[in-house]
C-alpha cells in the first residue's frame, strides 16, 4: 500500500504544480482521486515524499531478498543431519555415531551357527542351512552375486583368473580342482565372510542370505565343468 | 520560485515507472539464470578429491557398481564405500603407488577418507535410489556415462522440472531390471511399448498422476 501510495502522489503533483485545476480530472489514473491527509503531504513536500518513497522501496526490497535467502537457506540446509554430513558437534567431525563395542540389535544375535557362522558342532557344515531353499530364484541370486563380488579375481567361471588377478593381484587356485570340489558348503561360507590367506572377507558388502546363494551358484558352477551325458535331461539330449 | 518540473516531468514519471519495472524484471531474470547456470549448479565439472579415484579405470575392468556402492538396491542412500572396501584389492594392486597414500593412511589410522559431495539436493527434497533402481530407472539415466568419467561429474543439474519430466511419464525412460547397471544401455526404437509394459509389469505408481504430488519428494 505505501509504495503505491507513493508513487501515485509524485504523478499527481507533478500535473497539479504544471496545469492548475486539471489535478482531479486525470482519467488515466488507476486508483482515482486521492483525498484526505495523503493530498496533504502530497501537495507540501513531495520531493521529501519521493525521497522516503524511494528509500522506503529499497528498504521493502531488500528485506524481501534478504529474510527471502534466509528462509530458502533454512530449508535448503537443515539443521537435522544427512547421511555422512560433517558435524560440528562431535569431536571427530563425523555425525555418525560409532556404535559401542559388543553392541547387538535387537533380533540380531545370530545365534544359529549353521546358518551365520557355517558350522555344525564346530565342524564347516556340509550342507546348505534349512532356511536356504534351492530354487531358480536362489542360483539366479547367486550368479548375480558372485558376478558382482567374487568374478573380478575368480572370473566368471571360477578359474581364477580375473581381471584384478591379471592386474596383480595374488591368483587363486580355481573352484574346480579336485579338493576344492571336495570341500563342504560350510566351508565356502566361511572364506566369503571371513577371507582366506591373501583372500579379504565380504561379511561388509554381502548378507548372509546372499553368501549362501553364491556357495549354492558355486556348486552350479563345479557341476556345469563336469557335466556328463546323463546329467542332461533325455528330452533335450537331441537338441545338443 | 520558479517551477523545477515542467509538463516533462510526467513523461519521466510515466517512462520512469515502466523502465524501473522492466530493470526490475531483468534484474531477476539475470539473477534466476545465473542461479539456474551450470556454473553455480555445477555441473559438468569435475570435484578434485582426496584420492584421485578414477570410475573410468575400474568401471573398465568390470567392477559393478554395487561392489562399491554396496546399498544401492535396498536403501534410500548410495553409500560410498569404506577405505577397507577399496583395501579389499589394494592391499596387493598398486599397494606402493603414491596415488593411494592417502587410502593406505586412512586404513591404517582408521581416518576416514574426506570425499566431496558432488551432488547434494536441497534438504527439503527426499530421493530414494531404491525406490528408482528397483523399478527399471539405470544410473546412466541419472547420472550419465559414470563408467567414462575419470572423477565424477554431475551430469543433470537436479531440478526438480527434471524430475517431474520422468516422474510425469516415466515410460519414456525405464528400461528392464537387467539393464540397471548396464551403463551401455541405449533405448530401444520401442521404447514406448516396451516402456508401457514396464511400467504396468512394475507397477509403477502412475495412476492419477501419483508421482507429481508434492509430498513423494517434499515430506
Ligand atoms: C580381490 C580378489 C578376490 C575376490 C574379489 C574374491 N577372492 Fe576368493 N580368493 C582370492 C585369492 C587371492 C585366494 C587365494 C588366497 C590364498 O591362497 O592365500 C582366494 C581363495 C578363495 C577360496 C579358497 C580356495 C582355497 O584354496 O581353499 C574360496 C572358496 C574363494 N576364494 C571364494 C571366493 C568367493 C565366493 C568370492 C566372492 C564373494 C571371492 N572368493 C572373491 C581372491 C579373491
Ligand atoms: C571401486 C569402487 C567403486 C565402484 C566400482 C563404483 N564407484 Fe562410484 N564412487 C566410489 C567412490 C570412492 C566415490 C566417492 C568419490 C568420488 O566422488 O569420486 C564414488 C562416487 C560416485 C558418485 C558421486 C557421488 C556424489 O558425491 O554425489 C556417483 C554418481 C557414482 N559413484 C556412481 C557410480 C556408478 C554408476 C558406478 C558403476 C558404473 C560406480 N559408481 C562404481 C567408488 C566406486
Ligand atoms: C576390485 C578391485 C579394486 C577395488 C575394490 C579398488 N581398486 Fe583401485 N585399482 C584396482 C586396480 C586393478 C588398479 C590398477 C589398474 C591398472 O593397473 O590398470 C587400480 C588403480 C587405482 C588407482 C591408480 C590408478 C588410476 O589412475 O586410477 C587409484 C588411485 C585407485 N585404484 C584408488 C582406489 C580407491 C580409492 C578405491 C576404493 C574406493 C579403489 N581403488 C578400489 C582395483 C581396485
Ligand atoms: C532417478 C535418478 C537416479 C538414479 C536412477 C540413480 N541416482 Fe544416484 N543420485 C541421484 C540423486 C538425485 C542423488 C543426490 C541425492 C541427495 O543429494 O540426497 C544421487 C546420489 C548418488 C550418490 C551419492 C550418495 C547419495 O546417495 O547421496 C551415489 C554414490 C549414487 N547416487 C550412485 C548411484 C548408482 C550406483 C546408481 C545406479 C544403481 C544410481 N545412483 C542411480 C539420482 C539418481
Ligand atoms: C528417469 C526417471 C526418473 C527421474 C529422473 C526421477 N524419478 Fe523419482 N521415480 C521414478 C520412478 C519410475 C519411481 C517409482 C515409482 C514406484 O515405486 O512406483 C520413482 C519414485 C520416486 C520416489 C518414491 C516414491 C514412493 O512411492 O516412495 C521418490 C521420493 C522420488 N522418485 C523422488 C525423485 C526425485 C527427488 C527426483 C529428482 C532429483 C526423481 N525422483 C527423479 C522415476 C524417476
Ligand atoms: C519428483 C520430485 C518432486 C516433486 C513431485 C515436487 N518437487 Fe518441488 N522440488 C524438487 C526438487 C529436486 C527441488 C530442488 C530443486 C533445486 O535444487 O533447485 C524442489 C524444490 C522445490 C521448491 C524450492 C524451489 C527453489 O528454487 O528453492 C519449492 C517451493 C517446491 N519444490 C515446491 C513443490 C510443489 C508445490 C510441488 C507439488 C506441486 C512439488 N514441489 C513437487 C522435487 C520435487
Amino acid at each position: 500500500m505505501m509504495r503505491r501510495a507513493c508513487i501515485r502522489s509524485f504523478r499527481l503533483e507533478g500535473r497539479a504544480s504544471a496545469r492548475p485545476g486539471h489535478a482531479e480530472a486525470c482519467p488515466s489514473s488507476p486508483f482515482g482521486d486521492l483525498h484526505g491527509p495523503l493530498q496533504q503531504v502530497a501537495k507540501t513536500g513531495w520531493v521529501k515524499l519521493a525521497r522516503s518513497g524511494v528509500a522506503i522501496f529499497v528498504v521493502l526490497c531488500a528485506l524481501l531478498t534478504t529474510t527471502g535467502c534466509d528462509l530458502r537457506q533454512k530449508m535448503w540446509d537443515q539443521p537435522s543431519y544427512r547421511t555422512y554430513q560433517e558435524s560440528e558437534f562431535f569431536e571427530d567431525g563425523s555425525s555418525a555415531r560409532p556404535l559401542v563395542e559388543g553392541t547387538v540389535a535387537r533380533g540380531f544375535l545370530r545365534e544359529d551357527d549353521h546358518y551365520y557362522r557355517g558350522k555344525v558342532d564346530g565342524e564347516f557344515a556340509k550342507e546348505l542351512p534349512e532356511q536356504i531353499e534351492v530354487t531358480r530364484e536362489l542360483l539366479m541370486r547367486g550368479k548375480e552375486r558372485y558376478n558382482i563380488y567374487c568374478s573380478v579375481c575368480h572370473d566368471p567361471a571360477g578359474y581364477g583368473n580375473g581381471m584384478v588377478v591379471q592386474r596383480g593381484f595374488a591368483e587363486p587356485e580355481s573352484f574346480h580342482i579336485d579338493r576344492l570340489r571336495g570341500m563342504p558348503d560350510g566351508y565356502y561360507y566361511s572364506v566369503i565372510t571371513d577371507g582366506f590367506g591373501r583372500m579379504p572377507g565380504y561379511a561388509y558388502q554381502i548378507r548372509p542370505s546372499d553368501r549362501w546363494a553364491i556357495v549354492a551358484y558355486i556348486r552350479t558352477l563345479q557341476l556345469s565343468q563336469y557335466a556328463t551325458l546323463d546329467d542332461v535331461p533325455e528330452t533335450v539330449r537331441d537338441d545338443l | 520560485m520558479a517551477q523545477v518540473f515542467g509538463p516533462w516531468a510526467n513523461t519521466v514519471a510515466k517512462l520512469s515507472i515502466v523502465l524501473g519495472v522492466f530493470f526490475v524484471a531483468a534484474a531477476l531474470a539475470t539473477l534466476d539464470t545465473i542461479h539456474r547456470s551450470s556454473y553455480v549448479r555445477l555441473t559438468g565439472v569435475a570435484r578434485p578429491q582426496p584420492v584421485a579415484f578414477s570410475h573410468k579405470h575400474h568401471a573398465n575392468m568390470g567392477i559393478d557398481c554395487r561392489y562399491c556402492h554396496t546399498t544401492v538396491e535396498e536403501e534410500a542412500f548410495a553409500n560410498i564405500p569404506p577405505t577397507s572396501v577399496c583395501m579389499t584389492c589394494h592391499t596387493m594392486v598398486w599397494a606402493d603407488s603414491p596415488a593411494l597414500e592417502p587410502v593406505i593412511e586412512s586404513y591404517e589410522t582408521g581416518e576416514p577418507i574426506k570425499w566431496k559431495r558432488v551432488h547434494d539436493l536441497p534438504d527439503h527434497v527426499y530421493f530414494d535410489h531404491s525406490a528408482h533402481v528397483n523399478k527399471g530407472i539405470g544410473c546412466a539415466t541419472c547420472h550419465g556415462r559414470v563408467d567414462e568419467m575419470p572423477l565424477v561429474w554431475k551430469e543433470q543439474p537436479l531440478f526438480m522440472k527434471w524430475c517431474l519430466e520422468c516422474h510425469r511419464e516415466p515410460e519414456q525412460f525405464i528400461r528392464p531390471r537387467e539393464e540397471v547397471f548396464n551403463m551401455a544401455y541405449e533405448s530401444p526404437k520401442d521404447q514406448h511399448e516396451l516402456g508401457e509394459h514396464l511400467v504396468e509389469e512394475y507397477e509403477v505408481k502412475t495412476h492419477n498422476h501419483r508421482l507429481m504430488d508434492c509430498w513423494i519428494c517434499h515430506r
